[in-house]
C-alpha cells in the first residue's frame, strides 16, 4: 500500500511560537497554509477528537491572522461602518464585548474569506484564515485606510482551548471567565499576561480562543497543558471536530464562487443589511446576494450522511440516482466522525435536491454510494448561550 | 511457512500455494486510526500491482495493491466490523485476504523480514 505523503519540501515553512512545544509533545508536523503545523500528537486523531468532546483540547491556531482595526477618529462606530463596506454583516450593532462571524465578499457575491470580528470597545479585533491573511490585509488596507489604522498583530499567538472542561481550566486564572457567554469577547489578564479572550472556537464545543503575547505563549500553553484535563490536539482532529459541528472550512466548503446564501450562511447576515433593513446592501456583491435572499440560490451547501461505513471524501461527485451520468453536485468536506462512529460529509447540491432526507449518490472508486441530506450540526453543539 | 514483504508495506504469508496478505505494522503506524477497510470480492482474479483494497484513516484513504496475481479465496470479514484491528494487530488478526498463487515466480522479487526492516529503517 502507499503511505500518504506527510511532508513536502518547497518553500520554507513558517513556525508558530509554539513550534518547539509541538515537537516536544511528539507532534507529527505537516505543511499547512505555509506553516509547519502538528496534524496529530501521540494519541492520534481519534483520541484527540474524543478527548476534546469529553474534556479539553488545546489547539495552536496562531497561523491564523489577527488584525486590529483602530478608528482614526477614536470612535468605534467609524471602524464598524468602514468594515461594513466589505462584509454583509451588521458590525455597527455589534456591542462592545461581543464577537460575530462574518465573510469578506467579492463583486459577484462570492466569499473571499470568512472571519471573526470582535468589538473590543476602542478597536475591532479580526481573526482571518491563515491562507488568506495577506490578501485580507491588502483588502482592508485598500478599503478602510481612510477611517482605520490596519494593524496586523504579528506579535500575538492564538490558542484555542475547547471542550467541556475548558471553562474550569481557564477559570483558575480568572474566575470571571465563567460569566462569559458564547461569543463574548474582551481584554483579560490571565497569568499576568494581557490577553484577548473570546468564548468561541471551531469545534462545536464550549471553549475559548485566547490571544496572548507571542513571547509568553509557549510558557502559557505549557501551563494550560499541565492540567490533566488538557491534551494538545492537532489539525487532524480540528478538521473532524469542525466537520461534525457542520462548520465550513474556507477553501473547501466556501470559496470565491460560493455566496453566503449558497453556503447556507443566511443566519450570519443580519436583517439590517438585507432588503428592507436599516442599511441594506453596501457590501461587495450585494445585488447578487440580496437577490438570492429573495429568490433563493440555484445550489446549496448541505450535510450528507453516507449510508454505509465508507467515508466519502472531498471531491467526490454527486448524482441524483445510482446510474445517472449527470453530475449534480460535489462533496466539499468528507471524512469520519469519531463521535458518531460513522462517516459524514458536506457538499453542494441543486436546491431541488437539498431538502433533508433527499437521497443522492456519490461516486467512490467506481461505485455509487447512497448519502442522505442531513441537517447540520451532525453532533449537537454545546455553546454556553 | 514464509513471510515476505513488498516495498509498499504489504506482508504475504506463504502456505503451499496460498498467500495470506495484509499490511505491515509500520504501515498502520503511519496511517493512524483506521476507520474503514474495503476488500476485494471472493473469486476475483487479481493482477499484480492493481489496486485491490482500500484502508481509510480519519484523514485519508490509501490504496492497497495486489502484491502478486491470483484468485481471491477468502477475505477477512472481521475488518468490516472492526477496522481498528489493523492498528492493534496488523500482522495477525487484521489479515486482509487470501490469494491462490498464480505464478510462483512473482514471489522472487519480494523481501524477507531482514530486507524489509532495512527498507523502513
Amino acid at each position: 500500500m502507499l503511505i500518504p505523503e506527510v511532508s513536502v519540501s518547497p518553500p520554507p515553512l513558517k513556525q508558530t511560537p509554539l513550534y518547539a512545544l509541538h515537537l516536544g509533545r511528539g507532534g507529527k508536523m505537516v505543511p499547512f497554509a505555509g506553516y509547519d503545523m502538528p496534524v496529530q500528537f501521540g494519541p492520534g486523531v481519534l483520541r484527540e477528537h474524543l478527548h476534546t468532546r469529553t474534556s479539553a483540547g488545546l489547539f495552536d491556531v496562531s497561523h491564523m491572522g489577527q488584525i486590529a482595526l483602530r478608528p482614526k477618529s477614536g470612535r468605534i462606530e467609524d471602524a464598524a461602518r468602514a468594515l461594513e463596506r466589505l462584509v454583509p454583516q451588521d458590525i455597527l450593532a455589534l456591542p462592545a464585548g461581543r464577537q460575530r462571524y462574518a465573510q469578506f465578499t467579492n463583486e459577484a457575491g462570492g466569499i473571499l474569506d470568512d472571519l471573526m470580528v470582535a468589538n473590543l470597545s476602542d478597536h475591532l479585533f479580526v481573526v482571518v484564515n491563515a491562507a488568506c491573511k495577506a490578501d485580507d490585509e491588502a483588502l482592508l488596507s485598500g478599503h478602510l485606510s481612510d477611517l482605520c489604522a490596519i494593524e496586523p498583530l504579528g506579535d500575538r499567538t492564538l490558542i484555542a482551548l475547547q471542550g467541556p472542561k475548558a471553562e474550569s481550566v481557564l477559570a483558575k486564572y480568572d474566575a470571571e471567565i465563567s460569566a462569559m457567554k458564547f461569543m463574548d469577547a474582551g481584554a483579560r489578564r490571565l497569568a499576568g499576561l494581557d490577553c484577548f479572550v473570546s468564548r468561541s472556537g471551531y469545534t462545536g464545543e464550549d471553549g475559548f480562543e485566547i490571544s496572548v503575547p507571542a513571547q509568553a505563549a509557549e510558557e502559557f500553553a505549557k501551563e494550560l497543558l499541565a492540567d490533566e484535563a488538557v491534551l494538545p490536539v492537532g489539525l487532524g482532529a480540528r478538521d473532524s471536530l469542525r466537520l461534525e459541528a457542520g462548520l465550513c472550512l474556507y477553501g473547501h466548503d466556501l470559496d470565491p464562487s460560493t455566496t453566503p446564501v449558497e453556503g447556507a450562511l443566511e443566519w450570519s447576515v443580519q436583517k439590517s443589511r438585507r432588503k428592507g433593513g436599516a442599511r441594506p446592501g453596501g457590501f461587495p456583491g450585494a445585488d447578487q446576494i440580496l437577490k438570492q435572499f429573495e429568490h433563493g440560490a440555484p445550489r446549496r451547501r448541505v450535510g450528507l450522511k453516507p449510508d454505509g461505513r465508507a467515508p466519502v471524501r472531498e471531491g467526490a461527485l454527486l448524482f441524483a440516482d445510482a446510474t445517472s451520468l449527470q453530475v449534480i453536485g460535489k462533496v466539499t468536506s468528507g471524512g469520519f466522525a469519531p463521535s458518531l462512529n460513522a462517516p459524514v460529509a458536506m457538499g453542494y447540491l441543486p436546491s431541488s435536491h437539498a431538502a433533508p432526507d433527499t437521497v443522492v449518490f456519490a461516486e467512490v472508486r467506481g461505485q455509487r454510494l447512497a448519502l442522505r441530506v442531513t441537517p447540520t450540526p451532525f453532533v449537537p453543539n454545546t455553546y454556553k448561550r | 511457512m514464509t513471510t515476505l514483504y513488498t516495498a509498499d508495506h504489504e506482508w504475504l504469508r506463504i502456505e503451499g500455494d496460498v498467500a495470506t496478505i495484509g499490511v505491515t505494522d509500520y504501515a498502520q503506524s503511519q496511517l493512524g486510526d483506521v476507520v474503514f477497510v474495503e476488500l476485494p470480492k471472493v473469486g476475483r482474479t487479481l493482477k499484480k500491482t492493481e489496486a485491490v483494497a482500500v484502508v481509510e484513516s480519519v484523514k485519508a484513504a490509501s490504496d492497497v495493491y495486489a502484491p502478486i496475481s491470483g484468485e481471491v479465496l477468502e477475505i477477512n470479514d472481521d475488518l468490516a466490523a472492526e477496522p481498528a484491528l489493523v492498528n492493534s494487530d496488523a500482522a495477525g488478526r487484521a489479515w486482509f485476504f487470501k490469494v491462490k498463487i498464480a505464478d510462483e515466480s512473482e514471489l522472487e522479487g519480494l523481501m524477507d523480514e531482514a530486507a524489509y526492516r532495512k527498507h523502513i529503517a
